[in-house]
């Protein structure tokens, strides 16, 4: 087991109330930043590497630098539409340090000078929302937020904002389309949003655990922070373990940690002795690792030199037991219900997914469905506004991919061989006698 | 239940934060109209606000008929196409009535790796009804949701918009007593 370091949830119980929160030395990052010039402040998080764990992983310093200078008004758009299957890492975050949340947000609406922040918390976490609202009351109270900020001249607004479902509000530029106001449908960039974001205006798009990171990068110097990790992934992050593991829940772990610190270490390995067959590594668009594949370093680049992408830091572990197909028609089921259908490669290409992996489930695929499929996903994969339909192409190819004879097996017997087995199986066969 | 299934949701009951309870219920006594303009005064365009009114005339009303949409419209200076339009493009937005308690099961992968199918059966069958459907009496609504955020304590139910986690088709009846209790 390597370094156990953890940075944002070194705790254990909660933080939700703001005394609890300074008792442990919260809000003093605040008045530091406070005392440095905002463009020292955009240096001292470029300095620490810190890249934006919501899923493309991004250098936050760097998106902030893109702001234009002096253009007002400007704004910060939280992403807290936590939405990806396998994601709930910011969920914790929220519910049990809900002011390192707040905190970030300032620090980074002063760097950037921003107008005012929002944050888009998507609608099914209602007990998240209290709990930020709340928090942001006694943050107010206490002067946090508000006019004139710990006597600095500084007015910071921060508007708690509800989604109302919809997994593609994720996506910065449907964020930002939803907020004000519309369907969100993703928008075509260029321009990026820190040029033409929220309202046309200048506009940083960061997510919950990357800007929860930040009061703890200030108080602890870019330089210790970048001191922690790999060459390119700096830090800590939390990793959101489910599926058939032993004890699953979020870890925040090293940087320079592997897939078996995870799954094996944390995560106890697969429950009652199973064997692990594949792992979804960073939440569910992402592409298959294998089980030999264990020992791969959880920072963005070895995942990505193991064949998939690290993503929002979802490690979701299939055990034996699993039908690949069953697990193939959940995943593009789940995108085609979420396209918003602007792109027709996304909207007709996740319909065609769906049809054909459900023949080859209920056994009346026929031999040429799996080359049509892999087809399929290939005329999805970079051709559409947002990557919403590359998420279905790129996890159902490698699942025939490193499958292919399970899914065989599906048309030559004309069915599921695995339906006796598969823990997925109750949802799209009789599996129980129950009458449908 | 499997044992490697319950092996797995006895550690997602060690791993789980504990939630806090729910916050008191907004003041409603206020016209519809009035909160609405409230919410408006929130945003540096009044366009934003749109969202957040469809979610408060429909917890005036259990559900966006036409008349919620005139009156949203009405309030925010939006037409009431435009209204329908954002609103149909939400899951949570409901365009026709629903029970009084609305349970969500969710059934993305890592609930559906963990049983969230037998869950679903089970409420299924405890209600008489199909996924998608509401009871005879009104009472429930039974839907399937996409990935609602805890994975790890899955699977995941929603009551009312309140989480359930982990919930095992063990857990079925003594909620839907629960409820039914509640109600009478």
């Amino acid at each position: 087991m390597s370094d156990t370091r953890r940075i944002l949830l070194d705790f254990d119980g909660d933080r939700r109330d703001a005394h609890s929160y300074e008792q442990a030395g919260g809000y003093q990052s605040l008045r530091t930043a406070l005392g440095m010039e905002a463009g020292d402040v955009v240096s001292l998080v470029d300095t620490s590497g810190l890249r934006g764990r919501g899923g493309a992983g991004f250098p936050t310093g760097r998106k902030a630098s893109f702001l234009p200078k002096g253009r007002t008004p400007a704004y910060l758009c939280v992403n807290a539409d936590e939405s990806e299957p396998g994601t709930f890492k910011d969920r914790e975050i929220m519910l049990r340090n809900p002011h390192a949340l707040i905190e970030g947000i300032l620090i980074m609406s002063y760097a950037m000078s921003a107008t005012s922040a929002f944050i888009y918390i998507r609608g099914e976490y209602r007990t998240e929302f209290e709990v930020l609202k709340r928090a942001l009351e006694e943050a107010h109270s206490r002067g946090y937020v508000g006019r004139n900020v710990l006597g600095s001249g500084y007015d910071a607004t921060i508007v708690l904002h509800r989604g109302a479902g919809a997994y593609i509000c994720g996506e910065e530029t449907a964020l930002l389309t939803s907020l004000e106001g519309e369907r969100g449908q993703p928008r075509s960039k260029p321009p990026f949003p820190a040029v033409a974001g929220l309202y046309a205006a200048p506009t940083l798009v960061n997510n919950v655990e990357t800007l929860a990171s930040i009061p703890y990068i200030v108080e602890m110097g870019g330089e210790a922070y970048a001191a922690i990790g790999t060459e390119r992934s700096k830090g800590t992050r939390v990793f959101s373990l489910s599926g058939n593991v032993k004890r699953p829940g979020n870890y925040e772990l090293p940087l320079t940690s592997t897939l078996r610190d995870l799954i094996e270490g944390k995560g106890g390995g697969a429950p009652d002795g199973r064997t692990i067959k594949a792992i979804i590594p960073g939440g569910s668009s992402t592409p298959l690792l294998m089980p030999d594949q264990l020992d791969t370093g959880i920072d963005y680049e070895s995942i990505a030199a193991a064949g998939s992408m690290a993503g929002s830091g979802a490690v979701v572990v299939i055990d034996d037991r699993t039908c690949m197909v069953q697990l193939a028609l959940r995943v593009a089921q789940f995108y085609r219900h979420e396209s918003c259908g602007k792109c027709t490669p996304c909207r007709e290409g996740t319909k065609w997914g769906v049809d054909i992996i459900q023949r080859i489930e209920e056994g009346t695929a026929g031999q040429h469905d799996l080359d049509l499929l892999l087809n399929v996903c290939d005329r999805i994969l970079g051709k559409c506004l947002c990557p919403l339909g590359d998420a279905m192409a790129m996890p159902v190819a490698s699942y025939v991919t490193h499958f292919r004879d399970e899914f065989q097996r599906h048309i030559d017997e004309g069915g599921c061989p695995f339906v006796a087995q598969s823990p997925i199986s109750s949802l799209y066969h009789d599996t129980s006698g129950v009458p449908a | 239940m499997d044992p490697a299934t319950a092996e797995t949701l006895a550690g997602a009951m060690e791993t789980r934060p504990e939630m806090p309870p729910p916050l008191r219920p907004d003041d409603t006594s206020a016209p519809l109209r009035d909160r609405i303009l409230a919410v408006v005064a929130l945003y540096p365009e009044p366009r934003s606000a749109l969202i957040p009114a469809l979610r408060l005339a429909q917890e005036e009303y259990g559900w966006l008929s036409t008349e919620a949409f005139e009156q949203v419209a009405d309030a925010t200076g939006f037409t009431p196409a435009l209204c329908k339009s954002v609103a149909s493009f939400y899951d949570m937005f409901r365009l026709h009535p629903a029970g009084a308690h609305e349970i969500c099961v969710c059934t993305n992968i890592s609930c559906a790796l963990v049983g969230a199918g037998e869950t679903l059966r089970e409420f299924s069958r405890e209600l008489g009804i199909e996924p998608g459907s509401t009871t005879a009496d009104g009472r429930f609504t039974l839907r399937t949701v996409e990935c609602y955020g805890g994975c790890g304590w899955g699977p995941v139910v929603s009551v009312d918009e309140r989480y359930h986690e982990p919930f095992g088709p063990d857990r079925v009846k003594p909620l839907l007593d629960e409820l039914r209790g509640e109600s009478q």
